[in-house]
């Protein structure tokens, strides 16, 4: 008897405590989401309502609307802007693996003499913002007559691409057990052949995850595209939603927030499948 | 005296396996970073403008930023935004890292949402940050009017202090998620025998906090610091939409200055000088993290 009373109050305690811990995650939550509420929530009411001070602006009393995104894709180049946005982002994340790959596995596994310079080297690239050289760059690109070209873009976005990957691959290359290279040498692969066709295939999870980061480094540079292109028809999404939707002073909100919305879209689904992964990614700079 | 031949073979032929693996990274990245960084140290030490020949004028522009009040402005920015966002962050990411280590079920879908500010990407999301703070149509003084706490509109990018305020908390939402996961990590990787041991030996759970938990996480720390300091400094995107520097060029950082410097008033070398300064950072960076993972323990 005894026992049980005590029991359920040990379990009452337990409970409340419980309950005292996602009370205080709570407004971390808030927090963080609430921005994303307010983009969808905006994309989807009509202007009336959206301009009218009079209404409670955390819901929608006037019914759901598509005008804004229809704008978007009617009226403005964004499609052209999405499909620029792919193009720069996943082609230079393709450069910068070829590049990555081998240069990440020599400084996860080989003894050299500069190893240990060229990993401060390419540490100090990882965290260089791209902000540093966007004038040089713009000077650059115009050399190679590339300026209003995407050409730009996919020459530059490797700048910060490769450090980040190199960083993240081979911080990947040094959790796979070097027994199962050590087989495969003594099997007889030379250690071209093993990279390729052992350590790779076992490390898709950190190809993937550094292409995914690499992918978003280049869907969220803004400074390249609204330095070195001015065309519409060859903007970003970053660079062609902020030049074209805001007109001086005047702001489109609503589309605004629906570009937000569209744009966020393929990095959640990207996201919410690599999540795990990202996790590891994130921590690869801190965590050794 | 045959084994140390052999090996010296093998030694040689791996170092000619890692060059050879090495090398094409190296040559791209000395393309497309090093020649502009040279490029970037020859053109701030030069008169360019857009579309015209340069001349050589030494430091002139180094000088000349020296003495201007906005160049000033950035400089005291990129400390004030630093030290206060990187102090929050610090403060917010701990206890969040701490609830987030309780494996609280939906595990997942409360790591997506606090992850959200960090993997969405910024030019995005502070543009909705804009439209929270839009001077007519804020929902920020819709609800501090509504519960009666102010009687008139608060202007979030109206005056100096309050865009400076405004600019800061963006960072600290898009970058809170960075400290608590990383501290998250580093938290992970504390030996339960540690805390067991203590427990042992009487100690409660606050001594335990302060004698384990924060030293063993301190390199964790000190990288996100240091990683925070740099995103912090040579943040374009925030600043960018945000409030283009305004107002008054109150919230200028570096590169929103080069910016405004190199691009729209058309002063490349100036403006090459300006973006410049973030180089000093990065290497003073660069340099406290490769000491403090050589010895972890005393810093």
């Amino acid at each position: 008897m005894i026992g049980e009373y005590m029991y359920r109050i040990k379990r009452r305690k337990s409970n409340l405590k419980r309950a005292a811990q996602y009370l205080a995650l709570l407004p971390f939550l808030v927090f963080a989401f609430f921005p994303f509420y307010w983009m969808v929530i905006t994309s989807l009411k009509y202007n009336q309502e959206l301009y009218n001070l009079a209404s409670n602006p955390f819901t929608i009393t006037t019914g759901i609307t598509f005008e804004h995104y229809i704008y978007l894709f009617k009226k403005t180049e964004f499609l052209v802007w999405f499909k620029n946005t792919f193009i720069v982002a996943l082609v230079p994340t393709f450069i910068a693996l070829v590049f990555s790959i081998p240069a990440g596995y020599a400084l996860a596994r080989l003894k050299f003499r500069w190893s240990a310079l060229i990993s401060t080297g390419i540490f100090t690239l990882y965290l260089m913002p791209p902000t540093l050289l966007f004038l040089p760059l713009s000077k650059f690109v115009n050399n190679l007559g590339l300026t209003n070209h995407l050409g730009s873009l996919i020459i530059t976005f490797p700048t910060f691409m490769i450090p980040y990957c190199i960083l993240m691959l081979s911080s990947y290359f040094r959790t796979i057990p070097a027994e199962i290279e050590d087989m495969a040498l003594i099997d007889g692969c030379t250690h071209v052949q093993m990279l390729y066709k052992i350590v790779l295939p076992i490390s898709k999870p950190g190809v993937i995850t550094s292409s995914f980061f690499s992918f978003i480094l280049a869907w969220d540079n803004l400074i390249y595209p609204v330095t070195f292109i001015s065309n519409s028809s060859r903007k970003t999404i970053s660079s062609g939603v902020l030049t074209e939707l805001i007109r001086g002073d005047v702001y489109f909100w609503g589309s605004l927030m629906a570009g937000a919305v569209v744009s966020s879209i393929p990095i959640i689904v990207a996201f919410v499948f690599l999540m795990d992964n990202y996790v590891k990614g994130l921590t690869a700079g801190s965590i050794k | 005296m045959k084994f140390n031949n052999a090996l010296s073979r093998v030694m040689t032929n791996q170092e000619k396996l890692a060059y050879k693996l090495i090398a094409p990274a190296i040559l791209v990245l000395l393309l497309i970073v090093g020649y502009p960084f040279v490029m970037g140290i020859y053109l701030s030490m030069t008169d360019a403008t857009i579309g015209t020949s340069s001349t050589f004028n030494g430091l002139a522009n180094f000088i000349w930023l020296a003495q201007s009040r906005l160049f000033q402005t950035a400089l005291e920015n990129s400390l004030i935004f630093t030290l206060i966002s990187v102090v929050i962050k610090f403060l917010l990411g701990l206890p969040l890292a701490l609830l987030l280590n309780l494996n609280l079920k939906p595990k997942k879908l409360i790591r997506g949402i606090i992850l959200l500010p960090w993997v969405i990407p910024t030019v995005l999301s502070a543009t909705a940050w804009k439209w929270i703070y839009d001077p007519t149509y804020s929902v920020f003084n819709w609800l501090l009017l509504n519960a009666g706490l102010i009687d008139e509109k608060i202007l979030w990018l109206g005056s100096p202090w309050m865009a400076k305020i405004s600019v800061i908390l963006v960072n600290i939402w898009k970058g809170t998620p960075f400290f608590a996961i990383n501290i998250m990590a580093g938290l992970m990787t504390i030996p339960k025998e540690l805390y067991e041991a203590a427990k042992t030996d009487g100690a409660n759970s606050i001594t335990c906090f302060y004698k384990i938990t924060l030293p063993m996480l301190k390199p964790v720390l000190a990288f996100v610091i240091l990683f925070s300091t740099v995103m912090t400094i040579g943040d374009f995107n925030i600043v960018y939409v945000i409030s283009k520097g305004g107002p008054i060029n109150s919230t200028h950082l570096l590169p929103t200055l080069a910016y405004q410097i190199g691009l729209i008033t058309g002063n490349l070398g100036r403006g090459a000088a300006t973006a410049l300064f973030i180089f000093p950072v990065l290497l003073v960076v660069v340099y406290l993290q490769q000491r403090i993972s050589k010895n972890k323990n005393d810093w």
